[in-house]
């Protein structure tokens, strides 16, 4: 271990000297075109430019060098030539290019070029081939991410392993410390293992196996417990395999649990507004939709007005969609809704009205298309737990965000001044202005506290799905339903409210289809709502009459 | 006696009915006996417009006869008007035979798309034009008559009822889009061919189908004016002004509102039964939520609680959305919200409200 670090230490100094070398030799040879294009290791990268020329014996014998500079480039640059992907011009020093797809990448920088001609594959042969894959695996094996050693293994699973392979993994499973990593190992091994004709070996193997939940490892094991000719290993097979499909279960449940819990952290984003404008105010808001789509739009416009900043643009996004949202929504009530306090069926339409309108102007100002709206890289990708169960990033931050938002709203609601002067203003508002609180600005700031919770779960919701003027729409009908679901006027009844549909919708869906199961929920909720029709928690004592 | 009760004591709709009797006269003799080039023709474009109209009045005649009289505000009776379309529909498919695209004799093409062999149960008897018109009022009308039951039994009132009867469209309209429902799916039910041995598509065909519509809005409208007037209307009115004092008074009101709701659920089915033969095309669009709600704010433009009221509204506001969305279609749904708002805030009583100011201000004044 010592030795290793200190190896690699004096590697790094080695390279700093080169680096300073190669600084010198810039400041020198400015004139020299080629100079910005000398890499930070003239020696791999002569090696690599090395590559295209000689006999296949010499290319080995290159590998090797190559293989003895650790380099960041070195593992795509093999993996290249492994996958035949490695080309090169022929110039003198010729250019060489790693070939993905359609798009083509300098082998020394990793810089993406436009299509060079005249490019020729590095061919290679059977024995450069298998050099080649111990010598990844080797690399990979000890790289410093889990994920590469992870994925490493993983190809040794697919793959099968040879007697070389196994000195490797036992030797990296002596210092591996990522628990994911050690398991693979443990499969790979004992996926050999089974191959073997030693029966406690085997038995052994089983035994291990039935841990994993690898592809790989259920189908060797239903290869055995099916065709293998010993009794006592197709039962030993038999069992694990029924271990694992319980594992599987249980990671499955897991998985409908979470989606079911994101879907319902969405439900909650939706209605959460106007839990508070509906919930507490009484006020229908037909618009509320179309305040969540100002806060998609919002983020698009952030994204649009600063394209430097996308990796930030849902934190600007977050306060701008809550403060646009938010004068949108004191407008409307100033505007329209005051006039209409106590005649709620004529709030409805006129609030109607007004989410037309704005879903007009969204589409005569942009456009009626969807805007394209783009996920920070922190927030895009997929966190795998094990080999059945992962989990996208983007639903994990929303379903937390989600939470946030409600506890955020739940303390304004109880802790501060403004909290307390809308609930005594919904309670009793002729007491409440007795007492000195200013009804009509409460009113106001209570609908632009709901319309800018509003924008903000627009922010979020413009990760999941279009932009378009058309998002406000489809999520009016389910806010409500979950707003009467949980009892009008009661926060925490929203919260349990969206993530029961959230749960019931998604424990639906693989019986029922995904449309089936909304309608199934929508005609839950209609006969609940005749069954209970203050919703789950109603408000009870003499505020609660109408 | 009873003449006097429905007509003549209402003089608004003794006019309103007039101008559509004479538009049933007028308007087939100007299309059918008049050569195109006459200033008086009345193009088959026209024609299609008005019975559409026709349709869209009988509707909004239901949706006032409940929220006008009863204070039921239904988001979802473009549930009921579809539901009596989509029974028409049915029937008109059934006529098409094996004249369609795949030349089945007895499956629709859509159903043949779908690999079916036989046809669904729900598709048999649609055949005869009878059984298609006692579905087409017995389902919607059943429909309501649970749907209500279930509500006003447990007292879901006011905007309750409204948002759950936007649920139920909306749940029917995302069923109604499934091809596993057997109703064609997002195409809906379309290319018809005749209609009780009429060829649909025949100039003298849809002259019937106007003059149909007329007589139903016609019947309709005496028969709400019979509704509103009679006994029960008092009582509608008062469970309207004060449910509760109502129902202490010794009233049911939850079986005057049920029997109200299903009759109105039967009579948006017929619009619906007259409309889909005269547009050619039923499809899942029309449970939407937006049309459902647009049928009130026909009502409410023209004047709620009127019923000649509701008819003014569907044709001055349906004839501006023609006219907006044929010159300039960005305007009209900012015109549409823009009535939203305004007739809500500053004509609470509708065109036949601002009517009624202004000829009682001349009265006053002479």
């Amino acid at each position: 271990m010592t030795l290793h670090s200190f190896w690699r230490r004096l590697r790094a100094a080695g390279l700093w000297l080169i680096l300073l070398a190669g600084l010198g030799l810039g400041w020198t040879a400015q004139a020299d075109p080629l100079a910005e294009h000398v890499p930070a290791d003239p020696d791999f990268a002569s090696l690599v430019q090395q590559l295209p020329q000689g006999s296949l014996q010499q290319r080995a014998a290159t590998v090797t060098q190559m293989a003895s500079l650790d380099h960041d480039r070195l593992i795509d640059v093999l993996t290249a030539l492994q996958d035949g992907n490695l080309q090169a011009n022929r110039d003198t020093p010729p250019l060489v290019v790693i070939r993905d797809g359609n798009r083509t990448f300098d082998a020394l920088s990793g810089e993406l070029l436009d299509d060079p001609s005249g490019l020729r594959r590095i061919p290679i042969n059977n024995s450069l081939r298998s050099q080649l894959r111990s010598l990844l695996a080797q690399l990979n094996l000890s790289h410093d991410s889990a994920e590469v050693r992870y994925n490493a293994v993983r190809r040794f699973i697919r793959d099968g392993i040879d007697s070389d392979a196994i000195a490797l993994l036992l030797e990296r499973q002596q210092i591996e410390d990522s628990g994911r990593v050690s398991d693979a190992i443990d499969t790979a091994l004992a996926l050999y293992q089974l191959q073997g004709v030693d029966q406690t070996l085997r038995l052994q193997a089983i035994d291990t196996l039935s841990g994993s939940l690898e592809r790989e490892a259920r189908n060797a094991l239903s290869r055995i417990a099916e065709q293998d000719a010993d009794p006592q290993l197709r039962a030993a097979a038999r069992s694990a395999l029924d271990s694992i499909q319980t594992k599987i279960q249980f990671y499955r449940f897991v998985e409908n649990l979470f989606f079911g819990l994101s879907l319902g952290s969405i439900l909650l984003l939706a209605a959460i507004g106007l839990a508070i404008t509906f919930g507490v105010m009484g006020v229908i808001n037909m618009a509320h939709g179309e305040l969540i789509m100002i806060g998609a739009y919002t983020t698009w416009g952030v994204q649009v007005l600063f394209p430097g900043l996308i990796e930030w643009s849902l934190l600007i996004a977050i306060p701008a969609a809550f403060i646009i949202a938010g004068l949108v929504g004191v407008a409307i009530e100033r505007g329209v809704i005051r006039f209409l306090y106590g005649r709620p069926l004529e709030t409805l339409l006129a609030t109607f009205g007004i989410s037309l309108i704005l879903q007009q102007a969204v589409r005569s100002l942009f456009s009626p298309l969807n805007r394209p709206v783009t996920s920070p890289e922190w927030i895009s990708g997929t966190l795998t737990l094990n080999p059945v169960l992962s989990i996208t990033y983007t639903r994990l931050y929303i379903l937390l965000f989600g939470l946030m938002v409600f506890f955020a709203l739940l303390l304004v609601m109880k802790r501060t001044s403004l909290g307390l002067k809308v609930r005594a203003v919904s309670q009793n508002r002729a007491m409440a202005r007795a007492v000195g609180v200013r009804s009509s600005w409460v009113d106001a700031m209570t609908f632009g506290l709901g319309s800018g919770i509003a924008g903000v779960a627009g922010v979020a919701l413009s990760q999941i799905t279009n932009v378009g003027p058309n998002l406000g729409q489809a999520y009016i009908i389910d806010s409500f339903m979950v707003v009467v679901f949980g009892g009008v006027g009661n926060l925490w009844g929203t919260l349990v409210s969206a993530m029961s549909l959230g749960l019931i919708n998604n424990f639906l869906e693989p019986y029922a289809g995904a449309m089936l199961a909304k309608v199934l929920v929508l005609v839950m909720l209609i006969l609940f709502i005749q069954k209970k029709p203050k919703g789950l928690f109603p408000q009870k004592g003499r505020a609660a009459a109408d | 006696m009873l003449t006097q009760r429905l007509l003549l004591s209402d003089r608004g709709g003794m006019l309103v009915l007039g101008l559509v009797l004479l538009m049933a006269i007028i308007v087939p003799i100007c299309n059918l006996a008049l050569p195109t080039s006459s200033p008086f023709y009345i193009s088959n474009f026209t024609v299609a417009l008005l019975g559409k109209f026709l349709c869209f009045a009988l509707l909004a005649l239901s949706v006032d006869l409940i929220w006008g009289y009863a204070g039921i505000l239904s988001l979802g009776h473009g549930a009921f008007f579809s539901l009596g379309g989509y029974g028409m529909g049915m029937y008109l498919m059934r006529q098409i035979g094996d004249r369609g695209v795949y030349g089945h004799p007895e499956l629709m093409d859509f159903m043949v798309i779908l690999n079916w062999e036989t046809l669904p149960w729900y598709w048999q008897g649609f055949e005869m034009f009878w059984f298609a018109a006692l579905m087409i009022l017995l389902v919607p009308g059943l429909l309501a008559l649970v749907f209500g039951w279930l509500a006003f039994r447990s007292r879901v009132t006011g905007v309750y009822f409204a948002i759950i009867t936007q649920a139920l469209t909306f749940a029917l309209m995302l069923a109604f889009f499934r091809n596993e429902m057997g109703f064609g799916g997002n195409n809906g039910l379309n290319d018809f061919k005749e209609i009780l041995g009429f060829d649909i598509t025949a100039k003298t065909t849809r002259a019937g189908l106007f003059v149909a519509s007329a007589i139903a809005l016609i019947l309709g409208y005496l028969a709400c004016r019979y509704i509103v007037t009679s006994r029960m209307g008092r009582v509608l009115i008062a469970i309207r002004d004060a449910e509760s004092r109502t129902r202490f008074s010794g009233y049911q009101v939850e079986s005057y509102k049920l029997w109200l709701f299903v009759f109105s659920a039967m009579l948006a089915a017929v619009a619906g039964a007259l409309y889909v033969p005269q547009v050619g095309i039923i499809n899942p669009g029309e449970f939407s939520p937006l049309n459902s709600i647009e049928m009130v704010v026909w009502v409410a433009t023209g004047g709620r609680g009127t019923l000649f009221g509701a008819i003014v509204g569907a044709f001055s506001v349906n004839y501006a959305k023609t006219f907006f969305t044929t010159f300039s279609p960005e305007t009209w749904l900012f015109i549409l919200g823009a009535l939203f708002v305004l007739v809500t805030l500053l004509l609470p009583k509708g065109i036949v409200g601002l009517l009624d100011k202004l000829v009682r201000r001349k009265g006053d004044k002479a």
